[in-house]
């Protein structure tokens, strides 16, 4: 599950997560046997409840979309827990403390209005048209091929990012417990195959629910507990100021007026037309890990509703990440007192050896940290290896809170958050390459004619093979380092292109089905040539987002925007030129074609709309206040 | 949940009624004897006490509401 993470980066934080492997004397944190205890309960009750949910599992229904049973409260908290896993968690913990409030853009406008729509306009299509996945609804509009590209873009995508999410979790075990890699991976690894295997999407979505919950109650004490100490937020603020000497830590558009204004170098057309429209509507209504869970609902209007109530639970998000990072600005210190500055990645990579064999160059670390605001003094200390001067990264800040401010037990409750976090994101990541493999590839193109008992078999053997895939991709990852840079970057290729294919072919009956695979062909191609292009020419990046001023992050939204722009224009000509489908045909497939059904009468308070507005308006608001 | 079987909600009060506990113990046991972590801030809050308590009664809650058997 890494969600939005790799987009974004890509090129930055994580995308050097295997630098983390780094040698480090001493984890982040001990353990406590209690600590143990807390986590192991963890354990047993994810293994409990797949094990009680296999009586309910039996049928392709329920294995692969539980049943369409869920509440719109359970789907909303799976939905919104699809994207909350640890490396959000402690990634964009790192982004608010490198960038400030900024980063707030990715869980505000990059995320509310989006989930709105989905839940507004585009859930009666998916749901009238009874589609088991997003591959299956361009099946029905767009025709088997483009079916079969996207279910096997989306496939492949599924499993390399659940091996890297896993070697991820791994790499994060080892540097904040001292964990062996290979001992998180198995010990994870065999968790997330019982429990889906025996549960399917059922089980996937119980535990999501349930990380949800211990997510909110390990790291809410973070900036509680912060607050506290920094006296306020006023307090928190009067701080920052005095010790960055600035105040745009506080501001999300105020400097997004150039690329150089601000520390992300981003504009804000790339906020609203890259991040706000292309990257987040794609994640958000066409990403079928996401979209799994709100099919999962049992009714339309509880469809319509997850999303919504989703809505208000990511816009509470920052409270948990944002802030423990901003926190992390002021309250953090090294064990001499002093306040603890954390570095880049690759700084802490060129000042710690690679194993307790091996040495540090010297030269390489004083030039990384030359690059630092690292005072000069600590600098010196760093290059001497006097005690207690390790170097973290900005990936360490929300583990570094956590050990700041919880003691045994309460350590492992936030532990066991960041576990649970990323074993729910690896299950549903099998979860939803399950349902595509068995419904989109496997039942198209190797056998149409199975039971249902057969293709449930076909799902629970796929999820045991995607593990074990997981697994090696996970292995794969940790001797092959570069790999994780392009793996990463999967997401971002196929999620504008798709955008356009689902948006022009719910929107405007006239788009043809040769269009549509032509349109999401040549935009995934035209995205992976232009990540290629800034890879081989870094200066490319001035050429995709229109300045030489900007930052990799800017090339991530700009080249998504490109990426949707040249699949909306390709499916647009070549639906000129090509013959549409009958009307007829398009019934539950396009806007203009379909009449909804008439939903009962519910009381004012039930209302979906009145519900979306008063998310606009807290969105609006939020966005006013921090402006 | 919908339909039969034992809600989610019951399994998430099991759990955090079973931290809540052990939380909560090891709080009371940290102000008995006075020994608290090293390197832990704002131990004066007894933050194991109040956080767990929170937890066990949040648990029990759900545990009571949404235990199997019972009719929604």
């Amino acid at each position: 599950m890494f969600g939005l993470v790799p987009a974004y980066f890509a090129a930055g934080s994580f995308g050097s997560l295997p630098a983390l492997l780094a040698f480090r004397a001493e984890p982040l944190a001990h353990l406590r046997p209690l600590d143990i205890a807390v986590i192991a309960i963890y354990f047993g009750m994810v293994i409990w409840i797949g094990f009680y949910l296999k009586g309910r599992s039996n049928t392709s229904e329920e294995f692969f979309m539980a049943g369409r049973e869920m509440t719109a409260w359970i789907a909303g908290l799976s939905f919104v827990s699809a994207n909350l896993g640890s490396l959000e968690l402690m990634g964009w913990a790192g982004a608010a403390y490198q960038y400030g409030i900024l980063a707030t853009h990715w869980y505000w406008i990059g995320a509310i209005p989006a989930m709105l729509f989905l839940g507004l306009v585009m859930m009666p299509f998916y749901y009238v048209s009874k589609t088991h996945s997003v591959p299956g609804y361009l099946h029905l509009r767009f025709g088997e091929h483009a079916r079969i590209l996207a279910a096997i873009s989306f496939a492949t995508e599924m499993i390399l990012m659940s091996g890297v999410n896993m070697f991820a979790m791994a790499v994060v075990m080892k540097v904040v417990l001292g964990w062996s890699l290979t001992f998180s991976i198995l010990i994870s690894a065999a968790a997330v195959a019982i429990y889906v295997t025996l549960g399917g999407l059922r089980s996937a979505i119980f535990n999501e629910v349930m990380q949800f919950v211990l997510i909110w109650g390990g790291a809410l004490l973070v900036p509680i507990l912060g607050l506290i100490q920094a006296g306020s937020v006023a307090g928190l603020k009067r701080q920052i100021i005095a010790n960055m000497h600035t105040d745009s830590y506080f501001h999300m558009w105020r400097d997004t007026g150039h690329f150089a204004s601000n520390p992300m170098g981003v504009h804000w057309t790339g906020i609203v037309l890259g991040l706000g429209f292309v990257i987040s509507f794609g994640y958000w209504t066409t990403d079928f890990l996401v979209v799994q869970r709100v099919l999962a609902a049992h009714n339309l209007r509880a469809a319509r509703m997850a999303p919504i109530i989703g809505s208000y639970f990511k816009m509470a998000v920052p409270f948990i990440v944002i802030l423990p990072g901003l926190l992390g600005l002021v309250l953090l210190q090294n064990p001499d007192g002093s306040r603890m500055q954390l570095v880049g990645q690759d700084v802490v990579k060129s000042c710690t050896a690679d194993d307790s064999a091996s040495q540090v160059d010297a030269a390489d670390c004083a030039a990384a940290m030359s690059k630092t605001t690292l005072p000069a003094d600590y600098q010196q200390k760093v290059l001497t290896g006097a005690p207690g001067t390790e170097l973290h990264s900005y990936n360490d800040a929300l583990p570094l809170m956590m050990v700041r401010y919880m003691g045994p037990g309460l350590l492992g409750l936030g532990i066991t958050a960041l576990i649970a976090g990323f074993m729910s994101g690896m299950a549903g990541n099998v979860s939803a390459f399950s349902t595509v493999w068995t419904y989109d590839i496997y039942k198209p193109l190797i056998n149409k004619q199975g039971s249902d008992s057969h293709y449930v078999l076909v799902g629970r053997i796929s999820i045991l093979a995607g593990v074990i895939v997981s697994v090696g991709a996970g292995y794969l990852v940790q001797h092959a380092h570069g790999i994780m840079d392009y793996v990463q970057a999967l997401f971002s290729f196929f999620i504008a292109p798709l955008l356009a294919a689902i948006l022009m072919g719910m929107f405007w009956k006239r788009a043809t089905a040769p269009a549509g695979f032509l349109g999401l062909l040549l935009g995934i191609v035209s995205s992976v040539g232009m990540f290629i292009y800034v890879k081989m020419n870094p200066a490319g990046l001035a050429t995709i987002a229109l300045s030489p001023d900007a930052k990799p992050m800017a090339e991530n939204l700009y080249r998504a925007w490109w990426a949707f722009c040249i699949a909306a224009i390709v499916i647009f000509l070549v639906s000129l030129v090509t013959k549409p489908k009958p009307v007829a045909e398009l019934d539950g497939l396009c806007y203009s074609c379909t009449v909804l059904p008439k939903q009962e009468p519910v009381p004012f308070y039930k209302n979906v709309w009145l519900w979306a507005l008063l998310a606009v308006c807290i969105f609006a608001a939020l966005n006013i206040l921090f402006w | 949940m919908h339909g039969s079987g034992i809600p989610i909600w019951f399994f998430i009060g099991v759990l955090l009624l079973i931290y809540g506990v052990m939380i909560l113990g090891y709080g009371v046991f940290e102000l008995a004897t006075g020994s608290y972590p090293p390197l832990v801030e704002l131990t004066n809050l007894h933050t194991p006490i109040w956080w767990g308590g929170l937890l066990a009664a949040l648990g029990l809650l759900y545990v009571v509401k949404f235990r199997p058997g019972r009719a929604s």
